[in-house]
């Protein structure tokens, strides 16, 4: 298992050079030069010019330039917002964890649903409820997520006044820092007896956007589920599984769905690319202060190193998770497991 | 006792296997949703071509006095504007018309953009010298270490946004997923043994790789412009509805949705019409994609 995660990280370093290379050229490709965008609307006399080009080290040779860069980027300096002058490192430990918790609330709901619906499916295979649940799971699948945001909103923000319409938490609530996960920080003000109602209103806040970020990748999963299932229920084993009397649910649970998995679990590493597209429009449509938003105002407002940063972590999240998926395959499929038979 | 007859008698007349046109066609027609999607498809196709001639006004035309006007079938609605009006009194029904014809431009456009240079590259992947070879995949690898859609807010954070850059983001984002296709396809195809035999036949390299195996690598390339067309068509509403694709006042759906935002409480319809659309034309294409990969590839039929 170590070395099957060396082996993948090492094929992994040509992508990662190509990925700082591009992050790199991406603001000196920019039309007009990084000062005159740096500076904006002021004026900068020629020997003001010189001076900050050298601090910025944009005198240099492009390949010195780039060394630095790469440099800085290992001592996870990202450089800093133009608008802000804050560290761009410091702005996106606080948004990335609001990232995180959208997605895996979007992953955990596609996962909960999506499952028992494709297993249900392929059980009563040709009934009206299997035909129910594949269209739904192919409407599922072309939705474009920001309206179906939008039509979420105006049924149950706007017409039932369930949900709130932004935000992570109401406004009225002081939550201290600890985690970064807003569900988990109102969870301890709450039981600490600061803020009581915080989780609950934090849980609604999240309720919208993660349906609407899950909505893909919940079809997805029903759909695979109820492909693999098929597939599996066929198999000898499950009809021994049977014979020897096992219940039905431990045999769909144990024996059909283990092996109904390894397809699932692959489609699932094929979502995460969607999913962060998602998060960008989810983001933006609820107003969720996490990267996605981040990036979209970052484009806004021309800050570039912003837009540099925050492409670069997309890169290196994405990256990052498509390794993971790889190495949860060994998990979930022995066969894969490397350096054995 | 009878004797056996032969086996040409006891089959039908017309035994001559059907040409793979008739095949494909069959194969198409059976798949129920897929043969609908291929109509509502070409209904909107056809709405896009004709427009200028079907849309009742012209889709910037602003009649002050009839801002958001409900649909029809609503009270108030007018039979001037068979769909109601936006915020500026634009007739909704003509501007969706013209905004398939922005959609499916873009779709096309992205779409041919990304598979002509995506299947030259995979080709010469699959041909080429390793060290050629192996340059273009990780080139292809460093395209793919982002998603579809962050690449095109990446490549429009250069460009700046505007309908050819949006085009151009949207094929960048696609191009890997064809030269990995085609280059998995060529390389499956070489290995065969007609392609051998045309070599020893003294074919020349780029009549191997057009001529011989391109065609035998068309099938997943099919479904997969298909497929590519409706995420085009998606990722163009995305980049619209986010500011950064189409810009106002040319009608597009997603740019028409993030205009919509701000009357979602008075004025419904105008964020329900361009959302249908968008919906409706990528389920179309995505069913159609669906029916495509039956025909043209039953080892690729999924279990149902």
């Amino acid at each position: 298992m170590f070395t099957l995660l060396l082996k993948k990280l090492a094929a992994l370093i040509p992508t990662l050079l190509g990925v700082t290379l591009v992050a790199f050229a991406l603001i000196r490709l920019i039309p007009g030069d990084p000062i005159e965008i740096m500076v904006g609307e002021r004026r900068l006399d020629e020997a003001a010019r010189t001076a900050l080009m050298a601090q910025l080290g944009l005198d240099q040779p492009l390949h010195v330039q780039y060394g630095r860069y790469v440099l800085q980027l290992l001592q996870g300096d990202l450089g800093k917002s133009l608008v802000t002058r804050e560290p761009v490192s410091a702005e996106f430990a606080v948004l990335f964890p609001a990232t995180v918790e959208l997605a895996l609330a979007a992953l955990v709901l596609a996962l909960v649903l999506g499952l028992p619906l494709g297993i249900a499916a392929a059980l009563k295979r040709g009934s009206w409820f299997d035909q129910l649940v594949m269209a739904l799971a192919t409407v599922g699948n072309s939705m474009p997520v920001f309206w179906w945001g939008l039509i979420l909103i105006m049924f149950f923000s706007v017409g039932l006044e369930w949900t709130p319409v932004s935000g992570r938490i109401g406004i009225e609530y002081d939550v201290d820092t600890v985690s970064g996960f807003m569900l988990v920080d109102s969870a301890l003000a709450d039981l600490r007896g600061q803020e009581s109602g915080a989780f609950a209103s934090a849980v609604l806040h999240l309720l919208l956007p993660a349906t609407v970020l899950g909505t893909i990748p919940m079809a997805v999963v029903a759909r695979m589920t109820r492909s693999a299932m098929l597939d599996v229920l066929r198999e000898d084993y499950m009809r021994t599984a049977r014979a020897k009397g096992l219940s039905p649910a431990r045999v769909i649970v144990h024996h059909g769905l283990r092996n109904a998995l390894i397809p699932v679990v692959t489609v699932l590493g094929l979502q995460v690319g969607s999913l962060l597209g998602g998060a960008v429009l989810t983001e933006t449509i609820f107003s969720w202060p996490g990267i996605g938003k981040w990036l979209i105002d970052a484009i806004a407002r021309r800050d570039y190193p912003v837009v540099q940063a925050g492409i670069l972590i997309s890169a290196l999240v994405f990256i990052g998770v498509n390794l993971c998926v790889d190495l949860l395959y060994g998990v979930v499929n022995p066969r894969l497991r490397g350096g054995g038979h | 006792m009878s004797t056996l007859t032969p086996l040409a008698e006891r089959l039908p007349a017309d035994t001559a296997p059907p040409s793979p046109w008739r095949e494909f066609v069959a194969a198409f027609a059976a798949n129920r949703g897929a043969t609908i999607a291929f109509f509502v498809f070409v209904a909107v196709v056809l709405g896009a071509l004709f427009a200028p001639w079907l849309a009742p006004h012209d889709p910037l035309q602003q009649f002050r006095d009839h801002m958001l006007t409900p649909p029809l079938w609503q009270a108030g609605g007018l039979a001037q504007f068979p769909l109601g009006t936006d915020e500026l009194g634009r007739c909704l029904l003509s501007r969706l018309l013209h905004g398939a014809r922005v959609s499916l431009l873009i779709g096309f456009s992205a779409v041919t953009l990304a598979l002509l240079p995506g299947v030259v590259l995979g080709l010469v992947a699959a041909f080429g010298k390793g060290w050629l070879s192996a340059a273009i995949m990780r080139l292809m690898d460093v395209l793919l270490a982002l998603p579809g859609l962050l690449l095109a807010i990446g490549v429009i954070s250069i460009l700046g946004p505007g309908l050819v850059n949006t085009v151009i983001a949207i094929a960048v984002g696609a191009l890997p997923g064809y030269v990995r296709l085609t280059r998995g396809a060529a390389l499956a195809e070489l290995a065969k043994d007609y392609v051998t035999a045309s070599r020893v036949a003294g074919a020349g390299r780029l009549r191997l790789m057009f001529d011989t195996v391109l065609p035998n690598c068309l099938g997943p390339l099919i479904i997969n412009a298909t497929l590519g067309f409706s995420s085009a068509i998606l990722e163009t509403a995305a980049l619209g509805f986010l500011g950064l694709g189409v810009q106002p006042p040319l009608p597009e759906w997603g740019s028409m949705l993030s205009a919509a935002r701000d009357y979602i409480e008075r004025a419904p319809w105008v964020v329900t019409m361009p959302g249908l659309s968008i919906l409706g034309t990528v389920l179309a294409i995505n069913l159609m994609g669906d029916g495509l990969r039956d025909a043209l590839d039953p080892k690729l039929r999924q279990a149902s």
